[in-house]
């Protein structure tokens, strides 16, 4: 008696309930509303898209002729600027990763790099389009190619692999650290033998979305001076490309209907190659995940 | 460990598999075709030039498979500051050359021609909704597009007309079309701020058509492949209203709204390599019909201004 008072508890209760029901009236609506637009997104796609969509598609240049048209050379471009893209981004991104979460120490300057790298992540792409034009195309002078297409992309997503790294290297145990020196190891064998497994998940994780987002880019390779209608396939690093979203933006800034559908044909090409990345990302986190 | 070697294998497997995809297309690339011309042309600019030539070098790669003519959309200016550089054979423009890319054309040393490829005429529309608008001149254009704040609604232009607030839709700054009538019909003045505008001529489309009271102005293809949707207003430049159709664009009778879409060629490239002459002159020759065809929507020009343009080409070249 007296610790709780019955009477207001009741009294409060219809407005407690009620507000409780708000609230998550509140965040289903929160939910549904994008999935609501993601499904009308979806389905607009699906209608438009399916009926140009084929084989013809997939291995016909693009043309002025809706019917014959086609994404092969934009589909093998971005499959190009990928293969470069990977390797580039990974390497330096895990590297400075492991730099900087192991070996740098934490001073000003350290600390300075990493809002440096934090802010870089935030940059609108263009900004990295007309940095790679200036390095990689003329001073460079590599020229509109696969190559300094790729090395930009690279660029542009780097800061997100750098920190998705090193968040993962983070989460690495201290103990099994000590213990790996404990029986002697260098910081060299730690790093290769302990550290750099058990963070891989999280690392290539973070390098997908990473590449995932690069796979959707459009403004950075047109500042670099990327193609829209290219009737060949890049045969070295050096050739000349045009990739999956300058296609698509072109075919849906035509003023022409089935142009449009074309573009939604390739939306669902792009959208599953999307999801194909998205899927590794994901089977590669469950597969490989360690809990200590 | 064997789980990291498993890692590792799928992470060089994943590699593997997608160079092996990149390069397996070589040799499909290397095939022998018909014509005995090869070579590489440069071709950049404005994305109104670009469906034509992108018709262009389609058709010109099916006679010469040898030849790679791949072409960019930086838009008219981006294409002339590479041009301007010495980067490309030919630089497509839905205006002429400015003053100060002639400038730095010749500080490089580069000497250029213009080729006239067809014709676009800016076409004003309205709602199919609209029933009492027949007719604009150009003064009445002026007046409604400055910002100047004294038309609101469409009674401000005629006595006539309603007392409806006017919803004004027009291409973004970036584009030649914008440049355009700016010179054309706004003579340079400022164009009145409540303006909508867009980069994406088919938003436009959107918004006309879904306001009985918009009005706005893009390229005739744009109006072609939309006839159903949006009416065209004739208009008066001093000889009476006159409707964009394909005649009167070709006849330069829809004035001042018919626009030429050009190409800039280096006459250094036409001189020395036979393939951007043969491709220069493959495109004087066919642009006319494949520039006015359904799935382009733009106007060809005479068939004199076409064969003069070939002799042009012919005395450039040196043969």
């Amino acid at each position: 008696m007296g610790l709780i008072n019955k009477e207001s508890v009741k009294k409060k209760m219809g407005s407690r309930v009620a507000a409780n029901g708000f609230a998550k009236f509140l965040f289903i609506l929160a939910t549904s509303f994008s999935l609501i637009v993601l499904g009308v997104l979806i389905y607009r796609i699906l209608v438009e898209g399916l009926p140009y969509l084929s084989l013809d598609f997939i291995t016909n240049f693009a043309s002025r002729m809706p019917e014959r048209a086609g994404i092969w050379a934009a589909l093998v471009g971005t499959i190009w600027i990928m293969a470069v893209t990977a390797p580039v981004s990974f390497i330096l991104g895990v590297g400075t990763a492991i730099y900087l979460e192991e070996y740098a120490k934490k001073n000003a300057f350290t600390k300075f790099v990493q809002v440096n790298i934090a802010n870089l992540a935030g940059v609108p792409s263009i900004v990295f389009g007309l940095l790679g034009l200036t390095i990689f195309v003329r001073l460079a002078g590599l020229g509109s190619s696969v190559l300094a297409g790729g090395l930009t992309m690279s660029l542009l997503i780097l800061p997100v692999i750098v920190v998705a790294s090193q968040e993962a290297i983070r989460t690495v145990p201290r103990e099994i650290r000590e213990a790996s020196f404990g029986m002697g190891a260098t910081k060299w064998q730690t790093i290769r033998r302990i550290v750099f497994p058990a963070a891989l998940p999280g690392i290539l994780t973070g390098t997908i979305l990473a590449l995932s987002r690069a796979v959707g880019e459009t403004a950075p390779l047109l500042v670099l001076g990327a193609l829209a209608y290219v009737a060949f396939v890049p045969e070295n690093l050096l050739s000349q490309f045009t990739v999956l979203p300058i296609q698509l933006y072109n075919w849906t800034s035509r003023p022409q209907e089935d142009f449009h559908m074309l573009a939604a044909s390739g939306i669902i090409i792009l959208l599953i190659i999307l999801l194909i990345m998205n899927s590794i990302a994901v089977y590669i986190r469950n597969k490989f995940h360690k809990r200590f | 460990m064997k789980k990291m070697k498993s890692v590792y294998l799928l992470a060089v497997m994943s590699l593997i598999l997608v160079f092996a995809a990149a390069c397996g297309n070589k040799s499909e690339d290397g095939a022998a075709g018909g014509g005995d011309l090869s070579g590489k042309i440069k071709i950049d600019g404005s994305s109104t030039v670009f469906p034509i030539m992108e018709a262009v070098s389609e058709e010109f790669q099916a006679a010469n498979p040898d030849v790679q003519a791949p072409v960019g959309v930086s838009g008219s200016g981006g294409g002339f500051e590479k041009f301007v550089r010495g980067e490309l054979d030919l630089s497509n423009a839905s205006r002429p050359i400015k003053e100060e890319e002639k400038t730095a054309a010749k500080e490089k040393g580069i000497e250029f021609t213009e080729f006239e490829l067809a014709k676009d005429g800016l076409s004003v529309v309205v709602s199919k909704d609209n029933d009492f608008i027949d007719h604009l001149t150009v003064e009445e254009l002026r007046k409604m597009w400055l910002e100047d704040g004294k038309v609101k609604t469409w009674k401000d232009i005629r006595p006539e007309w309603p007392a409806e607030k006017i919803e004004f839709f027009s291409p973004g700054t970036d584009s030649g079309t914008y440049d355009y009538w700016n010179e054309v019909i706004l003579e340079e003045k400022p164009m009145r701020r409540d303006a909508q505008l867009s980069e994406d001529d088919n938003v436009l489309v959107q918004g006309v058509t879904g306001s009985e009271n918009a009005i706005g102005f893009f390229g005739y293809a744009y109006y072609q492949a939309n006839k159903d949707k949006l009416k065209a207003v004739p208009i008066d430049g001093g000889n009476g209203p006159v409707e964009p159709t394909a005649e009167t664009i070709e006849s330069g009778e829809y004035a001042p709204l018919s626009r030429p879409l050009f190409t800039y060629t280096n006459n250094k490239s036409v001189k020395d390599n036979e393939a951007v002459y043969e491709y220069m002159k493959f495109a004087l020759e066919n642009a006319g019909e494949l520039a006015s065809s359904d799935t382009i929507g733009y106007v060809s020009l005479p068939k004199e201004k076409y064969e003069e343009q070939l002799k042009k080409l012919d005395e450039l070249a040196g043969k």
